[in-house]
């Protein structure tokens, strides 16, 4: 019977932790960083044969070297924050939001599709609200598409908002063969690049103002929902168990439709955000993989969006610094990916220890 | 109507483009059995396709006459090694460190895609000239088809014309039935998936399993990234994201044949069809191409809708899939 307590499990055991002190916990995150660092350092060093200080330096400036690149860094850390605080809810709710690529891509086919139609027509304040409006909706409906499913026919949503993705792809690769400017370029171009129609206008002389102001808002709301108001509790019930959710009397399909459509519709503001806030034209690489990394991110901070302002900063301070990098000694700029890789590993893996402890248990009948 | 050949080409090109991603699914397949939902498909590939692509230039630098046939020995089992390491890292995390299967998995496709770029990259620039490295000799030995040595006309193309790596596949997805479906250690490797708990108490070996088929498993799916490099792109590299959408189709491929390796073969030429059949559709405008290129992944959601509304027991995903094992919670 006992062919499975093998030599070892007898000295170390892994037990739950009560609870660690969150200057504790927030001290191991600490030294998994920069671990992670050294590690990515290894690496470099082995590739570039640079001293990986001096790489780090050319990183930092890479990122906020100079005003240009400061503001452009600030400006991709909102949109993976805003991705980040819309897969919040679900992600809380233990709903697999992997189609965060695909709701920024709805949200930003349905703002360019405005931008072309009704930006000669319409005022641009009015068209901005407007565009909020419709690529908020279009989100939530893409989120709720597989929400729906999954709350009455217990459909894998994983699986399911990953599909989704690639139709959101091939949908946006249809509307840049539509809407292609000038024809034959296979790209949609910059949209009323005369006009300035439904692009987010500059306030006090800065372009990104209004990406700042929208998102940082929804990252108090999104922290005061998540916490304070009815429905936020009630994902949190329905993440930690739908059996008690259900005995509570909450009505567990209704929660699970409206926070994934919530969740989907934030995102597609983010694709709104992304078009008329800063590329100002549509393609497949709109939400250029940030779907994916804004799952991380949500994850990490644990849902807590304060936490993930200073994830999405450092990560995307890291892809700036490495393609500044990648540009000055000549690698690619791919180096990014890697170390963004090695350092979500061991933050990754140093929830370990935060959640568990491993007990050596002596021969003389320790704690059993 | 398509004429013989044309049928014949649209054929052999699903069965091209349906072996890359049979052998991603396979893997998985095999790692979603022990409960992993290892979302590093992907990256899993991207690994595969470099390390055999690295090796192989390696090599034929190396050798003053390369031989294709050792090229071959040695980029495949680098290929295997490569991506069984990468399943490895995912494996230690998941399962022994406990942390998030999906985002783990996310991680590591983020992590592989980059390392093959980056390296695949420098291997561009290194070849110099055009700027693409190209492991001709190499790619030739993956590529002889098995029609090089019989007559064949074209309907015998359809079935001889391609490198041995199309006929792995299919014997791969042979032997992973029979071990699944109809040995012991299949067995206990499918309980381990259904319910870990149980399948602990019953004396079975949890965490060795787990490890074991995610990482045979991901050495599986990173032949298919192999496959890409040596023969979809004759032994090339091209830094783009093509083996990520790849990666994820073979994922969506895994939910089309429900779990099960013999639904892979024919589901793999299936995609690979509705891949292709654009090109074979006349009066398509380019605009509407793209909306056809969407069905393999309509075709899957739909698969994953009639599988949950049935409720068929055969059909399900396995019931601890993506949930970590501790047995202390019990």
């Amino acid at each position: 019977m006992a062919r499975h307590s093998s030599g070892h499990e007898r000295f170390l055991r892994i037990a739950k932790r009560d609870r660690m002190p969150k200057s504790r916990a927030f001290m191991i995150r600490v030294a998994a960083v920069l671990l992670s660092l050294v590690v990515s350092g290894f690496f470099i060093l082995a590739v570039t044969k640079l001293n990986p200080i001096d790489v780090y330096k050319s990183l930092f400036a890479g990122a906020f070297g100079t005003k240009r690149r400061f503001w452009v860094t600030i400006r991709d850390t909102m949109m993976l924050l805003c991705i980040s605080l819309g897969l919040a809810p679900a992600f809380k709710m233990r709903f697999w939001n992997i189609g965060a690529e695909g709701q920024v891509l709805i949200g930003g086919i349905v703002t360019a599709g405005m931008m072309r139609a009704l930006g000669t027509s319409i005022p641009t304040p009015l068209l901005l609200v407007l565009m909020f409006a419709c690529s908020f909706a279009a989100g939530a409906v893409w989120g709720a598409i597989p929400a729906v499913f999954k709350a009455y026919w217990n459909a894998n949503e994983t699986l399911f908002t990953l599909m989704m993705n690639y139709v959101a792809i091939q949908l946006t690769s249809y509307c840049v063969a539509r809407w292609e400017n000038p024809f034959g370029s296979n790209s949609v171009g910059i949209i009323n690049q005369k006009t300035k129609a439904g692009w987010f206008p500059a306030i006090f002389g800065q372009q990104i103002t209004l990406n700042v102001i929208i998102v940082l808002t929804l990252t108090v709301l999104m922290f005061l929902y998540l916490k304070y108001s009815k429905q936020g509790y009630e994902i949190a019930v329905v993440g930690s168990s739908e059996n008690t959710a259900r005995y509570a009397g909450i009505n567990v399909k209704n929660v699970t439709v409206r926070t994934v459509a919530l969740s989907g519709a934030i995102c597609g503001i983010a694709g709104f955000i992304a078009v008329s806030g800063a590329s100002h034209t549509i393609s497949t690489s709109t939400a250029g993989g940030e779907g994916f990394t804004a799952i991380i991110v949500a994850w990490l901070a644990q849902f807590n969006s304060f936490i993930m302002v200073a994830i999405s900063l450092l990560l995307v301070t890291l892809q700036k610094g490495a393609v500044q990098i990648a540009s000055q000694f000549n690698l690619n700029d791919y180096a990014s990916d890697v170390i963004t890789g090695i350092i979500l590993f061991f933050i990754l893996g140093s929830e370990f220890f935060i959640k568990f402890r491993v007990v050596h248990r002596s021969r003389k009948g320790g704690r059993s | 109507m398509l004429s013989i050949v044309q049928i014949s080409q649209l054929l052999q090109s699903a069965i091209v483009f349906g072996t890359v991603i049979m052998f991603g699914a396979l893997g998985e397949i095999l790692t979603q059995k022990s409960g992993n939902l290892n979302l590093g498909v992907p990256g899993i590939m991207y690994l595969g396709g470099i390390a055999g692509l690295a090796t192989a230039y390696g090599y034929e630098h190396l050798a003053k006459t390369p031989n294709g046939f050792v090229s071959l020995l040695i980029s495949f089992t680098a290929a295997f090694i490569a991506s069984a390491l990468g399943g490895l890292l995912y494996s230690f995390l998941t399962i022994t460190l406990r942390a998030n299967q999906n985002v783990t998995g996310l991680t590591l496709t983020i992590f592989g895609s980059g390392l093959a770029n980056f390296f695949g990259g420098i291997l561009n620039t290194m070849a110099g000239g055009v700027g693409q490295i190209s492991v001709r000799t190499t790619s030739q030995a993956y590529r002889t088809a098995v029609a090089h040595f019989v007559q064949v006309g074209h309907v015998g193309e359809i079935f001889f014309s391609y490198g041995f790596m199309a006929y792995l596949a299919i014997i791969l997805a042979i032997v992973l039935y029979v071990f699944l479906f109809r040995t012991r250690a299949g067995l206990n490797l499918r309980s381990i998936g259904e319910n870990p708990g149980t399948a602990d108490a019953a004396g079975i070996n949890v965490i060795r399993n787990k490890y074991i088929a995610t990482c045979v498993g991901a050495g599986i799916s990173g032949l298919g990234g192999l496959y890409y490099t040596m023969d979809y792109i004759k032994g090339t590299w091209t830094t783009d994201s093509t083996i990520e959408s790849l990666g994820w189709l073979a994922v969506a491929l895994v939910i089309f044949a429900t779990w099960k390796p013999l639904n892979a073969i024919w589901g793999a030429y299936l995609f690979g069809l509705l891949y292709w059949i654009y090109l074979y559709i006349p009066g398509l405008t380019r605009s509407s191409q793209e909306l056809f290129k969407m069905l393999p992944y309509i075709v899957t959601i739909i698969v994953l809708l009639l599988v949950s509304i049935r409720k068929k027991k055969e059909d399900q995903p396995p019931a601890s899939l993506g949930l970590a094992y501790f047995r202390e919670e019990r």
